[in-house]
């Protein structure tokens, strides 16, 4: 609408869409909906199941909204000891994991977006070499052993920290948002380089630092490649390891081998794994409001370096 | 500034000797000067970059030294420097054993398949957002379709596996009720890609389309309006403006993924296996990390992965090479 300003006024408001383009438009608008419904559906379906009772869903009649609503797919899921553990792990790999990263990352960042550091072009270059070429995943994971990081929460707080996709997008902010000419002043003035960061840059660098805790957070919520590689015992196990056990090798803590148990719990298998569906991704549903707003920003910032 | 300070310096130095200063002096000097005076002023700034510089240099650069075992025997106790010479064993191994083709296959096709779905529909997806006025209806379908993108890796097979379940799932549901066999999804090896590949789709392509509609948005407001003087259609303007306004983003996103042809993901492969789809499914990241992780056949699985890295390597090069060539853009 804003070209509208510009333009010519009579012309632009008696130019009227051909029938061409109202039907390429109806044509657009149909496949944007049915996109729409082929997106919705599964989501919708997996949730509604989550809350239909165990006997509607092993019997297979739930088609779209929940079948006798019931809760006791949540309640045997958050009754079970693993689950409980594999949440608390996964929330504290997550906050600390994120801590780690977005701190090392704003750091790294702002430092090669000066323009008067000497070297930035070439540590720029080692870090993004690593975008093109990686040493693989055995070489790695003896890394993680040599350092005894083997079966240790470490082994996935450290060995995921930095991603330079991320350094490339923040250091593009802190070129575009702090200029040189302001911290020049700032150095002028007595203020040494890291008051400045502190002081002045950090307060400006919310939406960069916004974007960049959600996408670290995402990532260390959802993965579990590096628990399946590095972790033994059942204790740190994130939760998504634990729902691999559960939903995808059919594995189910079972304590007894008393068969009605085993009977209910076999009729609970099917409702359990489309609420625990529901259950790995509350963190994501809660966020995702706000990583909306956020990571549009993220995309629009890393297609300028783009 | 500061360079041509230290310009008159020299020279001034130079000039008192009688002696006229060779320009490439200068440069040295000057070079050497502003390094050392960067180092000075900015410690600071070089200290902080080293909780990420140490990052890079422990996990992505010692292994990469690392991956030398692939061309010794390695054996755990002596480590990795003194483990003996294999030379090229266990690549002759890998391209002799049988198995080679059939991963190549596998992991060929099912990025090949990936790219020729999952590259352009994406763009089509923005394209047809960008036509459609702002409000409630764009928005919701913005906001629906990148939904899944954060669904995680582990939650989405279990989507699919529910989904496609040859006994419950609800398309076997429906194929039964409108009188159709029912599938046996996920054992056919066939069918492997296409699962794989389409929910790919499923999940990506609403995130993915966020890079174009950013790179719509960026197009001048100035050739819509040339385009509205000349009569353009709506399709002929998404032909004439909007998709040479996103070329540019479009074949990055091109190089990096046919950069990657070798490395397709992992961790949804290995997810979906079964012994029923194995024929198609098993892919070289999944055979490295059965390999060397559960048979601890280090040297060997070291061996392939290098092969996967250095090959996916000299395809960005081309690729990049070949982009460059025709559109003028490219990585670098």
């Amino acid at each position: 609408m804003l070209r509208r300003k510009n333009a010519v006024p009579i012309r632009s408001a008696h130019i009227r869409e051909s029938f061409g383009d109202r039907v390429f438009l109806v044509s657009v608008y149909l496949l944007l909906t049915i996109v729409l419904l082929v997106i919705l559906y599964p989501l919708v379906f997996v949730v509604s199941s989550s809350f239909s009772s165990p006997l509607a869903v092993s019997s297979g009649r739930v088609w779209l909204w929940p079948v006798d609503f019931s809760l006791r797919g949540y309640q045997v899921a958050f009754s079970n000891p693993q689950i409980v553990t594999g949440y608390a792990n996964s929330l504290y790999y997550t906050v600390f994991g994120t801590l780690i990263s977005v701190v090392c990352t704003v750091l790294v960042a702002y430092s090669l977006s000066r323009r008067l550091l000497w070297g930035r072009g070439a540590i720029m270059f080692f870090i993004v070499f690593t975008m093109l070429f990686s040493g693989g995943l055995i070489p790695t994971y003896l890394v993680v052993k040599n350092l005894g990081m083997l079966d240790t929460r470490w082994a996935l707080l450290i060995p995921q920290a930095v991603a330079p996709f991320q350094v490339i997008i923040a250091r593009t902010f802190f070129m575009v948002t702090i200029p040189d000419e302001l911290a020049e002043a700032a150095a002028l003035d007595g203020c040494s380089d890291l008051k400045f960061l502190w002081n002045v840059v950090l307060p400006l660098s919310k939406p960069i630092i916004a974007v960049l805790v959600l996408m670290y957070a995402i990532f260390q919520w959802n993965a579990y490649f590096d628990a399946l590689m590095y972790l033994k015992s059942d204790a740190l196990q994130p939760l998504q390891l634990v729902l691999r056990g559960i939903l995808i090798l059919n594995t189910f803590a079972s304590g007894t081998m008393d068969p009605e148990v085993m009977a209910q719990r076999r009729l609970l298998a099917d409702l359990l794994k489309y609420t625990l569906i529901v259950v790995g991704s509350v963190p994501v549903l809660i966020i995702y409001p706000f990583a909306q707003r956020y990571f549009v920003k993220g995309m629009l910032l890393g297609s300028i370096k783009g | 500034m500061i360079e041509s300070e230290t310009v008159l310096d020299t020279s001034a130095a130079l000039g008192q000797s009688g002696v006229r200063p060779l320009s490439s002096v200068r440069q040295i000097t000057s070079q050497r000067h502003l390094a050392m005076k960067s180092l000075r002023r900015h410690w600071q700034l070089y200290l902080i970059t080293l909780p990420a510089l140490l990052y890079f240099i422990v996990f992505r650069y010692i292994p990469m030294a690392n991956a030398v075992i692939a061309f010794k025997d390695y054996n755990v106790v002596k480590g990795i420097w003194g483990s003996p010479w294999a030379g090229l064993k266990h690549f002759e191994l890998f391209f002799n054993n049988p198995v080679f083709w059939t991963l190549l296959k596998n992991t060929l096709s099912l990025s090949l398949y990936a790219l020729v779905v999952g590259f352009p529909l994406p763009i089509l997806l923005a394209l047809c957002l960008n036509e459609v006025r702002d409000g409630l209806f764009k928005r919701l379908v913005q906001s629906v379709t990148y939904a899944p993108y954060f669904i995680s890796t582990v939650v989405m097979v279990s989507m699919i596996i529910l989904v496609l379940s040859a006994r419950l799932g609800v398309v076997n549901q429906g194929l039964g009720a409108l009188g159709f066999n029912t599938i046996n999804f996920l054992g056919d090896p066939n069918l492997f890609a296409s699962i794989y590949v389409w929910s790919g789709v499923w999940q990506t392509s609403g995130y993915a389309a966020i890079v174009y509609l950013a790179a719509l948005s960026g197009i001048d407001p100035a050739l819509y309006e040339a385009a509205k003087v000349d009569g353009a259609s709506r399709f002929d303007k998404i032909r004439h403006v909007d998709l040479p306004g996103i070329m540019p983003v479009a074949v990055i996103i091109l190089i990096l993924t046919v950069g990657n042809l070798l490395s397709i993901g992992f961790e949804k492969v290995y997810l979906l296996q079964n012994p029923l789809n194995q024929g198609a499914s098993e892919i070289i990241a999944t055979y490295v990390y059965k390999m060397g992780l559960l048979n601890a056949n280090y040297s060997f699985a070291t061996a392939v992965g290098l092969f996967n890295s250095v090959v996916n390597l000299i395809l960005l090069v081309l690729v990049n090479t070949f982009a460059r060539r025709v559109s003028d853009v490219g990585l670098w």
